[in-house]
């Protein structure tokens, strides 16, 4: 039992060790001379300004919390959209009920003001 | 079987999911969220009328898709004692969403999909199904928990039973993975065949993962540190709400999954009899100490999660039928009590120190005895349902050849006495110095107050309906 896991001790080892590796050579093989712009997080455009980690505004959040959901519809129908004639009526009827459900989530999103950017 | 008479062994399921969509649809453009309240009313009652004709008709019995669910007295008392406590719920919200000023439409919603959670966890025989059961009643209670958001409190509790709550889940989700690792299915009549050859250690560490998981939900100790927080800082309904429905669904899932699923599994009887005890001490001991009457509901709570856990370590029939003849006597009562608090709360929530029931007596008699009654209950006075609820217990101990955990039981139900009775003191034998006006019990909580008193006393009076059906519902349990 214990020996069909070794191969995947192995890949651990090598997963671990390929960064450290990889790191250590780079800074042993690489000329190293910083300077300021060099630092920034974009070298050419404008210099930053305030930390990134800033507070903004929640309405991010629900326009992001809406998209993975109809994200997430999306990698539904792409499968169900590949297999479509074999699952035949059966597969419609299954995919119209759960889109339904999907649009009266929209529905509400949208009468609740939830989509407009006050 | 076709799909349609499939779907009919979930009708309550089906009704209920229905009716909270449609109300979530409508409440954006009706205004007068009591409206949608009495929809989530009506399809309550839908949903118990139905799941009382499959019961007595016996066509939409016994088991569906596949074997996901099953439809047996089990899953139907439990799943009535949800809608009951749902629609309690709901007629002692519609004034009190008022008052707070927080009167949605999704309220009403989210209670109904929290239903549909737990009739789910009380039918299904799949532990992936239970868990899907178990995250859509506990999302539901999540949200409800911080439906007052400008309230810190609220926020505070939302915030914590969320967090803690997913943590707790984590752990039964690693246990169930365990266990289907260890027997190779999910479904719980092919584990208990498949554990005598299963990796006994990794069934082990499966069923104690899924105990850790069980126990928070049911807030037994030392998973219960969340409770007193998130009944305190939940709007008072919901607390009403989520010490018996969810809580009570945790137990159904509960025994169905170690009496039915992990039987073979032996090792977890000084887990369940540890958690048992403890939760009883800590429970009763912690609300001694309590100021505020909802903390104070909450530690008792935690108590009488360790009465039904000493029922549950006896792990027979008998012990099954008292565990659940408790939780039916256990949720009616708490609603109540709760109810009588939720009215009395005031705007934000601002008398319920245990102080301001000082007087209640005299400035409204009928609010106080109904409260008496309720606390009695708890407690287990005799002529009310909570004497037979803890007789069974004992009873049912003593059988199994428990007598320390009988005695342990008795001494923490003399404990209890001292904090229930010290509010009915402090109602009837202090004067306020400066009362808080009481308001006048609308005609939706008046209902409610019938309703469970009449309860208490039923229960406390002619026990043997619902304990026969107990045990029946509990023969599933051998």
């Amino acid at each position: 039992m214990a020996h069909e896991y070794i191969p995947i001790f192995i890949f651990l080892a090598v997963a671990g060790a390929f960064p450290i590796v990889t790191l250590i050579a780079a800074k042993l093989v690489r000329p190293e001379s910083p300077f300021k712009e060099k630092l920034l997080p974009y070298e050419c455009g404008i210099d930053p300004v305030s930390d990134a980690r800033g507070r903004y505004t929640v309405r991010f959040y629900i326009v992001a919390i809406l998209f993975v959901l109809f994200d997430v519809e999306t990698v539904f129908l792409f499968p169900w959209a590949v297999r479509f004639r074999q699952l035949g009526m059966f597969g419609l009827a299954e995919m119209v009920v759960f889109l339904a459900l999907l649009i009266v989530g929209y529905i509400w999103v949208w009468k609740k003001g939830a989509l407009e950017w006050i | 079987m076709s799909y349609l008479d499939q779907t009919l062994h979930l009708f309550p399921e089906t009704v209920l999911a229905v009716a909270g969509t449609l109300i979530m649809v409508l409440s954006p453009t009706v205004k007068n969220a009591r409206w949608l309240g009495r929809i989530a009313l009506f399809a309550l009652v839908l949903a118990l009328f139905g799941s009382h004709v499959s019961y007595h008709h016996g066509e939409y019995m016994g088991s569906a898709f596949d074997g996901l669910v099953t439809n047996d007295a089990f899953a139907i008392l439990f799943r009535q004692l949800f809608i009951i406590v749902a629609a309690l719920a709901v007629l002692s919200s519609f004034d009190y969403l008022k008052r707070e000023g927080i009167e949605t439409g999704e309220y009403y919603a989210l209670i109904l999909f929290s239903v549909v959670g737990q009739g789910l966890m009380a039918c299904s025989t799949d532990l992936v199904m239970i868990f899907i059961g178990l995250e859509i009643s506990s999302i539901s209670t999540y949200i409800l928990t911080g439906y007052r958001r400008h309230d810190a409190r609220g926020i505070e509790a939302a915030l914590k039973y969320f967090l803690l709550g997913s943590f707790a889940t984590g752990f039964l989700l690693y246990g169930i993975a365990l266990v289907y690792g260890a027997t190779g299915s999910t479904n719980l009549a092919a584990i208990r065949a498949a554990i005598p050859q299963a990796n006994g250690p990794l069934v082990a560490m499966g069923a104690a993962l899924m105990f850790v998981g069980m126990a928070f939900k049911v807030s037994g100790a030392p998973f219960q540190v969340w409770t007193p927080d998130v009944y305190q800082g939940a709007p008072t309904p919901v607390t009403a709400f989520m010490s018996a429905a969810p809580k009570a669904a945790a137990f159904a899932m509960f025994l169905r999954v170690f009496l039915t699923g992990l039987t073979p599994a032996a090792g977890y009887f000084w887990l369940l009899w540890g958690c048992a005890v403890l939760s009883m001490f800590v429970g009763n001991l912690g609300a001694l100490m309590q100021s505020n009457i909802k903390r104070m509901l909450a530690y008792s709570s935690i108590a009488h999660a360790g009465y039904v856990l000493a029922a549950f370590t006896t792990r027979s029939a008998m012990g099954g039928a008292a565990a659940i003849f408790y939780l039916a006597v256990y949720s009616v009562t708490n609603v109540g009590a709760f109810l009588v608090v939720a009215h009395l709360a005031g705007k934000d929530e601002s008398t319920v120190a245990i102080s301001d029931y000082r007087g209640l007596g005299k400035r409204h008699p009928v609010l106080a005895a109904c409260f008496t009654i309720f606390l009695l209950s708890l407690l287990g006075v005799p002529l009310t349902g909570g004497f037979f609820g803890k007789f069974y217990i004992v009873t049912s101990a003593v059988a199994a050849g428990l007598p320390g955990l009988a005695i342990i039981t008795m001494i923490n139900s003399a404990i209890g006495a001292y904090y229930y009775l010290r509010v009915v003191v402090t109602m009837y034998m202090e004067d306020a110095e400066s009362p808080a006006a009481t308001p006048a019990v609308p005609a939706s909580g008046t209902l409610v107050l019938i309703f469970t008193v009449i309860g208490v006393f039923a229960l406390g009076v002619f026990p043997t309906m619902v304990l026969e059906w107990a045990s029946q519902a509990a023969d599933i349990l051998k």
